[in-house]
């Protein structure tokens, strides 16, 4: 697999719906990857404790909702080259997945959430008997 | 802009000159009032500078990186950040469905303002933002002048 450079490029997020929370939202940096076994989401939230992320799986919709600590630099700016503000992003998740077996971990602003598929979704071997 | 401006066709001209004007009037807008629009697409990490009195203080955001794996130099003059950002090795039978997030070798050199005390430079890494606080040098810091009375 070809890996990516380091780049940034915070993607403000650019939706007619409106936000209850005011401030940039930025759509995070993702990874998703598929084993045999389980589906494994990653993303980039710097800045985000743990208590203030939400995901959440409604009718397939998975939403990763990160809310950031604080907005601002101490004292008083005198170069800026990115933004503060929450992230946020949406997909949708076939019904392969076991959804009461989902979990997550936050790791220096990286949020790893598994999501493993259910029985009936992985692939069986058929043996075949002589 | 001056020299482009003469071959675009008039119709598009006058559109891309008000988009111009447009883009000005935002940005004047958005100083005046305050909010600096950050310049896109910078070379990683990111970098927000600002200071306060006694300190500057120079934040990045390093979502991934061990504490081990940054190494931050400061002379009176310069400051650089340097590292590696590695991601976790995948698992082998691995599909890729989407690969966003960025890896490999990372190098910034930023001009400090004014001259710190490079003994006392302080950093920490919190939730993947680094926050690396310079104190100023004496001579840097602000002073109070008194006024005489003649």
């Amino acid at each position: 697999m070809a890996e990516k450079e380091l780049t940034v490029d915070k993607k403000e997020v650019q939706s007619p719906q409106e936000f209850t929370r005011e401030g940039p939202f930025f759509t995070p940096d993702v990874d998703i990857q598929e084993t045999e076994e389980q589906l494994t989401l990653i993303a980039d939230i710097p800045g985000v404790k743990k208590e203030n992320v939400d995901i959440d799986l409604n009718e397939n919709t998975l939403t990763i909702n990160a809310q950031v600590e604080k907005t601002g630099l101490p004292g008083t700016a005198l170069y800026k080259e990115y933004d503060y503000g929450d992230y946020k992003r949406s997909f949708t998740v076939s019904n392969i997945i076991d959804q009461s077996k989902i979990s997550a971990e936050l790791k220096n602003g990286v949020l790893t959430v598994v999501l493993p598929k259910a029985e009936t979704a992985k692939p069986r071997k058929i043996e075949i008997r002589s | 802009m001056a020299i482009t401006r003469f071959f675009q066709p008039t119709g598009y001209n006058r559109l891309y000159q008000y988009d111009l004007l447009q883009n000005e009037m935002n940005r004047l807008f958005d100083s005046f009032f305050g909010r600096q629009t950050p310049v896109k697409r910078t070379t990683f990490p990111a970098l927000n500078v600002s200071q306060d009195n006694d300190h500057l203080y120079v934040n990045a955001e390093l979502p991934g990186i061990e504490v081990k794996d940054i190494e931050i130099n400061v002379d009176a003059e310069t400051l650089q950040i340097k590292g590696e950002r590695k991601l976790e090795e995948a698992e082998k039978n691995v599909r890729y469905h989407r690969q966003e997030r960025g890896s490999g070798i990372f190098n910034r050199t930023i001009q400090l303002p004014f001259p710190v005390n490079t003994e006392k430079v302080s950093a920490e890494i919190n939730l993947g933002v680094l926050t690396i606080t310079l104190p100023k040098a004496d001579e840097a810091k602000p002073r109070k002048i008194n006024v005489k009375t003649a």
